[in-house]
């Protein structure tokens, strides 16, 4: 498996799953928890591609970590940006484990995965 | 372990600045290196116009056997073709019979040199490793070192690791059949200090071990248990008990870098946890991290 489809599969799960976490840190949002899955997901695809593409160019566990921390928090600010529609952002809630999950995918990918340049043996 | 005296030194000195007609190309330039086998030089090939390491054999060795061996030797020294095994390139005897050797001049830090140095552990156990594969190699073609020692092994400028000496290896058996004991104290396995006959891959493991524990102990750090435990097998008192090959000390070396269990060190259950742990502790670090931080927050949406 290719380091960014590792990352895609490996951002997408790790972003259902800090979605649902939201039923936990915040009740009061279940009514929009499917748009939150989702939107968390879309967020964990993107900075898993992302980290998966570095990762196939740049061999550095440290820096791999860094660039994840980095695009996480990046993509969790956006997300935040955009608040619940009712006037309210989430920023610590959403930046901080966001940017832990982007991290978690860089030293994943930087782990496993097969690099650009490796071919399969017969 | 005998020396050369000053006359023989002077006799040598004589006979290799003999002209070629005397049959010897090679002129000394100075000494780089003595030991129990003899004393090395470094020396000028006339022919080739390079320089080169040039072993003149001990006193004691300098027989017409010693001589007839010495070629002997050479032939399977020669088929020692390995990129971590120094090669020999000419083997003579002098006019006053005492045998020499020539082989490549190596330049580069002495092994001991290393162990001392702050380079971190894992490059010095790649070096241990190449040197476990050299040896694996010699051994695999019959013969044995019976001197590995750090101050054998050099690692050059690209990085390359060179043993040195394994031409002379089985010359060895002259010395110690006349009663000398040849090798390192501190490093020759026990059955070799007593000068038994029948020693076989497991005495130059039981130097493997020695250097071993040298790498990982050098430079005033602590060897880690699981590299400590490697170490005792390998200089274990009865060479039943030691790695049977080259090869299987080495893989117990390549486990332990990899953070899987070495077979010199039986682990229980909380061993083996700890083992894991620390093999994954960045991703345990990250998920442990991003847990708490989830902790934090829904602590703080509680309150």
């Amino acid at each position: 498996m290719s380091k960014p489809l590792f990352g895609l599969l490996l951002g997408g799960l790790l972003g259902i799953f800090d979605g649902l976490s939201a039923l936990l840190s915040a009740p009061e949002v279940k009514p929009e928890i499917v748009g939150i899955v989702i939107g968390s997901t879309i967020k964990g695809v993107i900075t898993g591609v992302l980290v998966g593409l570095i990762a196939r160019k740049l061999r550095s566990l440290p820096l791999g970590i860094l660039f994840g921390l980095l695009i996480g928090l990046v993509l969790a600010y956006i997300v935040a940006a955009l608040g619940d529609g009712k006037g309210h952002h989430y920023y610590w809630e959403i930046m901080l484990p966001g940017s832990l999950l982007g991290a978690i995918v860089g030293y994943a990918t930087q782990r496993y995965g097969r690099a650009g340049n490796q071919t399969a043996r017969a | 372990m005998s020396g050369i005296s000053d006359g023989a030194l002077e006799h040598l000195r004589a006979a290799l600045s003999a002209t070629p007609e005397a049959g010897v190309r090679y002129e000394l330039v100075r000494e780089i290196g003595r030991g129990g086998m003899g004393v090395v030089y470094l020396a000028r090939d006339r022919e080739l116009e390079r320089e080169v390491a040039l072993k003149v054999l001990a006193a004691s060795l300098s027989t017409k056997e010693a001589g007839e061996r010495l070629r002997r030797e050479a032939r399977i020294a020669a088929g020692l073709e390995h990129p971590g095994i120094v090669p020999v390139h000419d083997v003579g005897v002098l006019p006053d019979g005492r045998p020499f050797y020539v082989m490549k001049h190596v330049t580069g830090a002495r092994l001991d040199e290393i162990a001392r140095s702050p380079m971190p552990l894992r490059a010095k156990l790649d070096v241990f490793l190449r040197v476990c594969e050299a040896t694996g190699y010699a051994h695999a073609r019959g013969v044995l070192h019976r001197d590995l020692k750090p101050e054998n092994v050099r690692v050059g400028g690209f990085g390359e690791v060179l043993v040195l000496d394994f031409g002379v290896a089985k010359l060895m058996e002259a010395a110690e059949r006349a009663g000398t004991v040849v090798g390192t104290p501190g490093f020759m396995a026990p059955e070799q200090a007593r000068g038994e006959s029948d020693l076989d891959a497991r005495a130059d493991i039981h130097a493997l071990g020695a250097i071993l524990r040298e790498l990982s102990s050098g430079g005033g750090q602590s060897a880690p248990r699981a590299l400590a435990a490697i170490a005792r097998k390998a200089m274990a008192q009865s060479r039943e008990e030691r790695y049977a090959s080259a090869e299987s000390l080495a893989s117990d070396v390549r486990a332990y870098l990899a953070d899987d269990p070495v077979s010199a060190l039986p682990e229980n259950f909380a061993r083996r946890m700890a083992r894991i742990a620390y093999r994954h502790r960045v991703a345990l670090a990250l998920v442990g991290g991003y847990l708490l931080l989830r902790l934090v927050v829904l602590f703080a949406a509680k309150t």
